[in-house]
C-alpha cells in the first residue's frame, strides 16, 4: 500500500545508520519507542516479536530488518483491520450530536472550537452546548470560541445541571435545523466514580432525545499523558461507549505514542490531532506520519 | 488497573527463591528487571531509570539483599529509599521576602493547573499564614483566562488585578506591583498563559516578567500525568527561568505520578505541594515517602510486607 511504503521509504534513513541487528539496536529502538509513551508492554511485546522474527527469517543485516519494524509498528496500530484515515461520522440530512469528554485541562473546549470552526467551513450549521457548568470561565471560553467560528452557543447559568443544558441544546439545534450538535463537558478525572456516572447521564439524555445519538464520543487526550491515557481511555469507554479520540498538544514535543497501545488493546482510533491553540491548529489524524514521528529524533541523534 | 505495582511484579522471583537460603547474581538479575518495568510504568523517565537501576543494582548485589532472608522485601525497601532520597525531604515552605510583597510567579505548559493553583495558594496563604495575596492576571491569550481568575477571586473574596486582553503581560505585572504596593498586599500571585517549553517568543514573555518584578518564587506547574516528556519540559523551564520549586497537579487522579522523580532528577528543584483536586482548598504539601509508594505502588508493598 501507498502509504505504508512511504513510512518504509523513511525508515530506511534511520536504518541505513544501523548496520548490524544487534542487542544495542533493540536497546536503542526500545529507548526511543518508550521515551515517546509507546505503552511498555506494547514495547516488550514488540522487541520481543522483532526478535523472533529477526531469527526466524535469520536476518543480519539492518537493512533487511526495516520492513518486519514498519510491519509490526503498523500492525501495532491497525491491527487486522485496514489501514484507512478515520472519518467522523456525521448524518447526511439530519442532525448530528458530537459528545466530547476528557480529563481535565488536555483540550476539550478548544478542540470543540476548532471542529466547529472546520465542520463551518465545510458548509455545516453548528451549534454548541455549554456543558462545563463546574469550572470558573469555562461557559465565557467556549462562547469566545463560538464567535471566533461563528457558531451559536448554548448556555445556562454556571452550577447548573449539565443534562439540562445539554437538553436545551438539542432542543435549540433541532429549532434551528442544525448540522451538527457539540457538546462540551467538565473535564473529570477517570477514577471519581460521581463524576462519571454525571458524564453516563447526559449521554443517556442524548440517546433519549435523538435516536442513534450520540454519533460521536471523542475523548480528548494530551499528548503530554503518559500511561495513564490507557486507563482514561478505558474507563471514560466504560462510561461513554467512545467512538474516538482527538490527540492535543502534539506541536510540543511529546510524542502521545500510547495511542498505539489504545488502539490495539481497545481498538479505539484516533481520528484528529490538535498542534496548536489556534483555530486552524486541528488535522486528521494519519497513522503513518504518526508512526514516522516516533523517530524523528533517532534519525536527528544518529545523522549528527 | 492493568498496571501491576512493583511487589506485583516481584512476586515470582521472590516464590523461586523462596526457601533457597542464598540469592543468586542472575536472581538479582531478574528482580532489577522486574524494578526497571515497574517505574517505567509508572512513567519515570528512562534516562532516570537507568540511573536509578543502576545504583539499586550495586546495593542488591552487596549483601544487603544477597544474603537477606527475605530478599524480595529488601528489594523494595531498596527502591522505596532511593527514590525518597531522590525526590528530597518536605519542603512546603513558601519563601518571605525581605521586604513585602512577596511575589509568586506562576509558570508551566497549557492545562497543567496554573490558574486553579494561583487561587489555591492565594487561599492557602491566607488561611495557613494569615496573608492577603493579590492575585495578577497576565493571561492575555487562552479564552475568558481572565474572566476564570477572576471568578475565582470572587470565589474567595480577594482582589485580582487585570488590565484586559489588549495589554502586555510585562506592563500588567508591573502596574500589578504598584497596585500592590499602594494596598498592602503582601503577597503578589502572577498568573500567565500556559506555553510550550519550546516556545521561544513565549518564553523569552516570562524572561521579561521575571525581570521586571524580581520574584521570590518562580513555581513549575505540572499536570501529574504527565509521561516521558516531563524532563524535557521540567529541564527547559528551569533553564530558562531558573524555577524555585515544582506544584505536581492532579494528584487525586490513579496515576503513579512518575514525573514528580524525573522532574526532581534533571532540576533538582523540590516539589512543594500537590493539587488533590479542583477545590481551591485542595492544596497539600507534598510528601516523597508517599509518593515513592505511590510509584512502586503502594497498596501492593504493605500488602507484601504482610504476606512475608
Ligand atoms: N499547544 C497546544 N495547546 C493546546 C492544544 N489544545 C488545547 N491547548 C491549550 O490547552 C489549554 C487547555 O485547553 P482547554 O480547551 O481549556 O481544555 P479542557 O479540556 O476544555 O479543560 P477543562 O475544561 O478545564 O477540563 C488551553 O491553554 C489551550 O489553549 C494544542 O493542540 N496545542
Ligand atoms: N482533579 C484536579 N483537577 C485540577 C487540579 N488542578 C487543576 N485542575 C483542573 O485542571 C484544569 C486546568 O486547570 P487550569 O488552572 O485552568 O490550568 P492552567 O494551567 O491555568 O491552564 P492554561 O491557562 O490554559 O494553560 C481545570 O479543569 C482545573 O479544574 C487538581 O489538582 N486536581
Ligand atoms: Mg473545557
Ligand atoms: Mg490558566
Amino acid at each position: 500500500k501507498k502509504t505504508r511504503n512511504s513510512f518504509s521509504g523513511k525508515l530506511n534513513d534511520l536504518i541505513a545508520r544501523y548496520r548490524k541487528v544487534d542487542e544495542d539496536f533493540f536497546e536503542e529502538l526500545e529507548e526511543v519507542l518508550i521515551s515517546a509513551d509507546v505503552g511498555v508492554m506494547t514495547v516488550m511485546d514488540l522487541i520481543d516479536e522483532l526478535k523472533m522474527e529477526v531469527k526466524r527469517r535469520n536476518i543480519k543485516d539492518s537493512k533487511e530488518v526495516k520492513d518486519v519494524i514498519s510491519e509490526k509498528l503498523v500492525e501495532i496500530y491497525y491491527g487486522d483491520e485496514d489501514e484507512e484515515i478515520e472519518e467522523l461520522n456525521i448524518q447526511d440530512n439530519d442532525l448530528s450530536i458530537i459528545l466530547v469528554v476528557g480529563v481535565n485541562g488536555v483540550g476539550k473546549t478548544t478542540s470543540i472550537g476548532k471542529l466547529a470552526h472546520q465542520l463551518k467551513q465545510q458548509g455545516k450549521n453548528v451549534v454548541l452546548a455549554a456543558g462545563d457548568t463546574f469550572r470558573a470561565g469555562a461557559i465565557e471560553q467556549l462562547e469566545v470560541w463560538g464567535e471566533r467560528a461563528d457558531v451559536g452557543v448554548i448556555k445556562q447559568n454556571a452550577g447548573s445541571d449539565p443534562a439540562a443544558v445539554i437538553f436545551d441544546g438539542i432542543k435549540a439545534a433541532k429549532s434551528r435545523n442544525a448540522d451538527v450538535l457539540i457538546c462540551d463537558t467538565a473535564g473529570r478525572l477517570q477514577n471519581k466514580v460521581n463524576l462519571m456516572n454525571e458524564l453516563a447521564k447526559v449521554k443517556r439524555v442524548i440517546e433519549r432525545e435523538v435516536p442513534g445519538a450520540p454519533h460521536e464520543v471523542l475523548l480528548v487526550l494530551d499528548a503530554t499523558t503518559g500511561q495513564n491515557a490507557l486507563s482514561q481511555a478505558k474507563t471514560f469507554s466504560e462510561a461513554t461507549d467512545v467512538s474516538g479520540i482527538v490527540l492535543t498538544k502534539l506541536d510540543g514535543t511529546a510524542k502521545g505514542g500510547i495511542v498505539l497501545a489504545i488502539r490495539n488493546e481497545l481498538n479505539i482510533p484516533v481520528k484528529y490531532v490538535g498542534l496548536g491553540e489556534q483555530l486552524e491548529d486541528l488535522q486528521k489524524f494519519d497513522a503513518n506520519a504518526f508512526v514516522y514521528g516516533l523517530f524523528a529524533d533517532m534519525l536527528e541523534e544518529t545523522s549528527e | 488497573m492493568a498496571f501491576e505495582g512493583l511487589a506485583d511484579r516481584l512476586q515470582d522471583t521472590i516464590k523461586k527463591i523462596t526457601g533457597k537460603g542464598k540469592v543468586s547474581e542472575q536472581d538479582v538479575k531478574e528482580m532489577t528487571r522486574e524494578v526497571r518495568l515497574a517505574l517505567l510504568e509508572a512513567d519515570v523517565n528512562f534516562k532516570v531509570v537507568k540511573d536509578l537501576v543502576k545504583r539499586i543494582k550495586e546495593r542488591a548485589v552487596g549483601q544487603e539483599v544477597m544474603e537477606s532472608l527475605t530478599p524480595g522485601q529488601q528489594v523494595i525497601k531498596v527502591v522505596k529509599e532511593e527514590l525518597t532520597e531522590l525526590m528530597g525531604g518536605e519542603q512546603s515552605k513558601i519563601a518571605v521576602a525581605d521586604r513585602p510583597p512577596t511575589v509568586i510567579m506562576m509558570v508551566g505548559l497549557q492545562g497543567a493547573g496554573k490558574t486553579t493553583t494561583t487561587g489555591k495558594l492565594a487561599n492557602h496563604l491566607r488561611k495557613k499564614h494569615n496573608r492577603s495575596p493579590l492575585l495578577v492576571a497576565c493571561d492575555v491569550y487562552r479564552p475568558a483566562a481572565i474572566n476564570q481568575l477572576e471568578t475565582l477571586g470572587e470565589q474567595l473574596s480577594m482582589p485580582v488585578f487585570s488590565m484586559g486582553t489588549e495589554a502586555n503581560p510585562v506592563d500588567i505585572a508591573k502596574k500589578a506591583m504598584e497596585q500592590a504596593k499602594e494596598e498592602h498586599n503582601d503577597y503578589v500571585i502572577i498568573d500567565t498563559a500556559g506555553r510550550l517549553h519550546v516556545d521561544s517568543d513565549l518564553m523569552e514573555e516570562l524572561e521579561q516578567i521575571k525581570a521586571t518584578v524580581k520574584p521570590d518564587e518562580i513555581f513549575l506547574v505540572v499536570d501529574a500525568m504527565t509521561g516521558q516528556d516531563a524532563v524535557n519540559v521540567a529541564e527547559s523551564f528551569n533553564e530558562q527561568l531558573d524555577i524555585s520549586g515544582v506544584v505536581l497537579t492532579k494528584l487525586d487522579g490513579d496515576t503513579r505520578g512518575g514525573a514528580a522523580l524525573s522532574i526532581k532528577a534533571v532540576t533538582d528543584k523540590p516539589v512543594k505541594f500537590a493539587g488533590m483536586g479542583e477545590k481551591l482548598d485542595q492544596l497539600e504539601p507534598f510528601h516523597p515517602e508517599r509518593m515513592a509508594s505511590r510509584i512502586l505502588g503502594m497498596g501492593d508493598v504493605l500488602s507484601l510486607i504482610e504476606k512475608a
